[in-house]
């Protein structure tokens, strides 16, 4: 701060305010979102899981329940702890937004708390601690309520993030959004497309993570010659008495689990391709310069780019050259058909200059950006490869769900270590693909943090620039200060994440259900699982 | 429909108090985890006590604040951003104590259980102190302009006040905390903290009570006066009971004393939620800083329909945990092991 203000293209101050704000929305947005989609996607698995084990009473269900149910608790802990930051964060670093959407806005938020966020944390206690206490489908209830909560709290958050693509539902009366149509809200159409499209990326990523760590442990019983295969290649399950663990049924619940995580990342990328395709076609409609950027195309037409090169740095479409194309796909992604234009940079551009003004108003709330040009081109190097990685990540998890389901077809996967480390590593695909979907969709919205949508699918003048939105009581210090500080716990708390994930791993089903395979003596709980009365000792305490 | 701006003022004053009722006993103990246990067993009684339902009560505040957002964002938006440097501080022990509170029986590494006592005991201490802080701030006043933007640097809410209202929360925590735990455990934690209420109390309370008549002498009504007569009534019910040992009785008067002492300062303060120091012509009222009206009848229909059923299941989940952990209740902490062939692997680890 004592740094003498230097001029830098966004403002005077060298710690400009909107620019570390940003920033910090982004790292904190997507951090927050590696551990959501883990917490809604597994939180359904376990469930399941769950269901079964009730229903059948096989215990290698039980065991699955077990060991996925720790690996979900330690995640699912993350993301609550870095939710409060995003609450919190509107109203510390963004309090102008907040102004100008809280008639809209807060109400998904607070309906995320009442209908959703308490519905969540109470009935996970219960799960938690009500293993042998609570009635055995009353304990499976608990959880289904636990995992509908998250479910309906992403649809609010959802709600809210919609309402900033395509904002809907309101009146402008002088000058802000104020709401007159809660349903419409609740209705948004790109909302309806949003909501299925991450939870269906949400469960590919629990599907993939089903599918690595399960490898992985049939991987070790070959190694540590457990498992054999036959003259055909057909598993023969073996013990090892002397593995806490490792007995024959432990097969069974990784087999299992792989197949049920190949399944999931198979059907959860085919869930996103569809609906990401409506949400392309809404998006043509709602936000065509974010299409356009996506394909870094500077012409009308009707190709999709696979592959461009040039400097898409440049800022200028002139200067990149796409290589690759596949005629026509662009307009079947925009529009549904193989011949409609999907129109370009150099012809939106002039139409934003001319609806939204080719500078930034003169007013106080743009601090030193006022009256500066307004560059409504987002940054392509992001939107052309945000769009890119995400299809490609999402597709490259279905494809090793397809080779999963192929190489264990006999009941066990190859010797291979690297093999093993792939599918170890594609563990992180999916969660590349939501993050750059999320980096996409809003990077793409810039300049924008509330979209310009024209009558009749939005409302005339509901848009808000995001130079706009920032603080201006808060100083770049500050945010810094907050940027520095989160950034260095979110750094702990993921290596301290990812270390116990690794370690329960690891441990396999004997880490979470050692009872089952310690020494047998008097003091064994319940094998059934129902409420014990016999026994004093907490089935599980911190 | 000039009732629904007071309906809500009346919402978030309720959210507010059930969040500092609910939590606050949480964070009381894992301040006094840190502070007060005297081996590992005792500290794990203590945050088991807890266990079950301590997420619950952290989304009352998640729920006060995205409720003052939605039906007032203007008080939301300059309360949040001028005390932007304490609640950073308050995030950041937030998230150090949740995770803690996880991942801290996980390992049995005395260095791992000792550093996840430290995120729980200072973390619930730091966000008891920013809260506490921030709440006192907004009776007493901030100082914002027109447009409700803070004037004057990052530290400008660093006042005598923000210390008071700091130490009142952590103070109430704490006696709040002791008298659950003599509550909800049995054994050697029960009889520290049966022994400590009625000695701490009368010393952590002053602060709360400090506040409370700080902002009845600057904007007392008779309700208000009455309601903090009540509280202290209360006070003193509770201080009783907690010297004859009477645990349940003694944690019911500690928590109507808060519950009466928040209603008290919030009666006073009404209809203002931010004064401003700077020009009363700028104070965030109820009236100024409000959503309109189809949202605030769209959020009392929301809550009025959810609350009941939150705190009818929040009950109940009490209940099914109502019994008094004890030492003997807890199964031995064990570490995890890699399930592999250590002959087979000479190469691992």
């Amino acid at each position: 701060m004592t740094v003498a203000a230097a001029a830098t293209p966004g403002g005077g101050d060298p710690l400009d305010p909107l620019e570390i704000a940003r920033w910090q929305f982004g790292i904190t947005t997507v951090y927050h979102f590696m551990m959501v989609p883990l917490t809604l996607g597994l939180g359904l698995l376990v469930a399941i899981l769950h269901t079964m084990w009730v229903r059948t009473g096989d215990e290698k269900w039980l065991r699955m329940t077990k060991f996925w149910g720790k690996l979900y608790l330690v995640n699912f802990i993350m993301g609550v702890a870095t939710g409060i930051v995003q609450e919190f964060q509107f109203g510390m670093a963004w309090s102008e937004y907040s102004r100008f959407v809280g008639d809209v806005f807060g109400a998904p938020l607070a309906m995320e708390g009442l209908l959703a966020f308490f519905v969540e944390s109470t009935f996970l206690g219960l799960w938690i601690f009500g293993w042998n206490r609570l009635p055995k489908r009353l304990h499976l209830a608990t959880l289904w309520l636990a995992v509908i909560g998250s479910w309906i709290s992403a649809y609010f958050i959802l709600a809210a993030n919609s309402w900033m693509q395509h904002p809907v539902g309101v009146d402008l009366v002088d000058g802000k959004p104020v709401l007159v149509d809660i349903g419409a809200v609740l209705t948004n159409n790109t909302l309806l497309a949003a909501f299925p499209h991450t939870m269906a990326g949400a469960v590919a990523v629990a599907g993939g993570f089903l599918l690595g760590i399960s490898w992985y442990h049939l991987w070790q019983r070959r190694r540590d010659g457990i498992d054999t295969v036959d003259a055909r290649g057909r598993v023969v399950v073996g013990e090892a008495p002397e593995i806490p663990g490792r007995d024959a049924a432990d097969h069974r619940v990784w087999i299992t689990s792989l197949r049920i995580g190949a399944v999931v990342a198979i059907v959860g990328f085919g869930a996103v391709a569809i609906t990401g395709d409506i949400q392309g076609k809404l998006m043509y409609e709602q936000q065509p310069l974010k299409m356009a950027a996506a394909e870094a195309a500077c012409h009308t037409g009707t190709s999709f780019s696979v592959l461009s090169i040039g400097e898409l740095g440049a800022q200028d479409c002139d200067k990149v050259t796409p290589v690759i194309e596949i005629p026509g796909l662009l307009s079947f992604l925009a529009k549904g058909d193989f011949t409609t234009d999907v129109p370009g940079i150099n012809e939106l551009i002039p139409q934003y200059e001319e609806q939204y003004g080719t500078n930034l108003p003169d007013d106080a709330l743009y601090g030193d950006r006022a009256g500066q040009a307004i560059q409504y081109l987002p940054i392509m190097e992001v939107t052309y490869w945000g769009f890119r990685i995400m299809i490609g990540f999402g597709a490259l998890a279905a494809f090793a769900g397809v080779v999963a389901l192929w190489l264990t077809r006999k009941g066990t996967v190859p010797t291979s270590k690297p093999l093993m480390q792939l599918a170890i590593f594609g563990i992180l695909a999916p969660f590349g693909a939501n993050a750059a979907g999320w980096i996409f969709t809003e990077m793409g919205r810039q300049p924008f943090v509330v979209a310009p949508n024209p009558n009749p699918s939005g409302v005339d003048g509901v848009f808000m620039f995001t130079a706009a939105a920032v603080s201006p009581g808060v100083d770049g210090g500050e945010i810094v200060f907050s940027l520095v500080s989160l950034g260095l716990v979110y750094l702990v708390l993921m290596v301290v994440e990812i270390a116990l994930i690794v370690r329960y791993t690891r441990a396999g089903v004997a880490g979470v259900m050692p009872e089952l395979f310690a020494p047998h003596d008097d003091d064994t709980p319940d094998p059934d699982g129902d409420a014990g009365d016999r026994d004093d000792v907490l089935a599980f305490a911190y | 429909m000039d009732a629904l701006p007071i309906v809500w003022f009346v919402a978030i004053a309720v959210l507010w108090t059930g969040y500092i009722l609910l939590e606050g006993f949480d964070l009381g103990v894992g301040m006094h985890m840190l502070f007060s246990a005297r081996d590992e067993k005792q500290r794990r009684v203590m945050l088991n006590a807890i266990g079950p339902v301590w997420d619950g009560n952290e989304v009352w505040l998640l729920t006060a604040g995205a409720g003052t957002f939605a039906a007032f964002p203007y008080w939301y938006a300059s309360l949040f951003s001028t005390l932007y440097i304490p609640l950073v501080l308050v995030l950041l022990g937030l998230i150090m104590r949740a995770v803690a509170i996880e991942y801290r029986g996980k390992i049995t590494a005395r260095r791992w259980t000792r550093f996840w006592d430290w995120s729980i005991g200072l973390g619930s201490a730091v966000a008891a102190f920013g809260l506490g802080a921030g709440l006192a701030l907004t009776t007493t006043g901030l100082p914002i302009d027109a447009n409700g933007d803070r004037v004057g640097g990052p530290f400008v809410w660093l006042t005598p006040v923000a210390v008071l209202g700091g130490l009142a929360l952590v103070g109430f925590c704490l006696v709040h905390g002791a008298t659950f735990l003599a509550l909800k455990t049995d054994g050697p934690v029960r009889e520290r903290m049966g022994r400590l209420v009625p000695r701490l109390a009368p010393v952590a309370l002053l602060p709360i009570a400090g506040w409370a008549i700080l902002v009845e002498v600057n904007d007392g009504k008779v309700l208000s006066w009455v309601l903090l007569l009540l509280a202290v009534a209360a006070g003193v019910v509770g201080w009783t009971m907690a010297r004859g040992r009477r645990e349940g009785w003694a944690f019911v008067g500690f928590a109507v004393f808060g519950a009466l002492g928040a209603a008290s300062i919030f009666a006073a303060v009404f209809p203002v939620v931010l004064p401003s120091t700077i020009d009363p012509a700028y104070d965030l009222t109820i009236w100024n800083a409000a959503s309109g009206a189809y949202t605030l009848t769209v959020m009392t229909w929301v809550t009025a329909v959810a609350l009941p059923f939150v705190l009818a299941y929040q009950a109940w989940s009490y209940w099914v945990f109502r019994k008094r952990i004890a030492p003997h209740h807890l199964p031995e902490a064990h570490d995890v092991v890699p399930a592999v062939r250590v002959a087979a692997a000479p190469a691992e680890r």
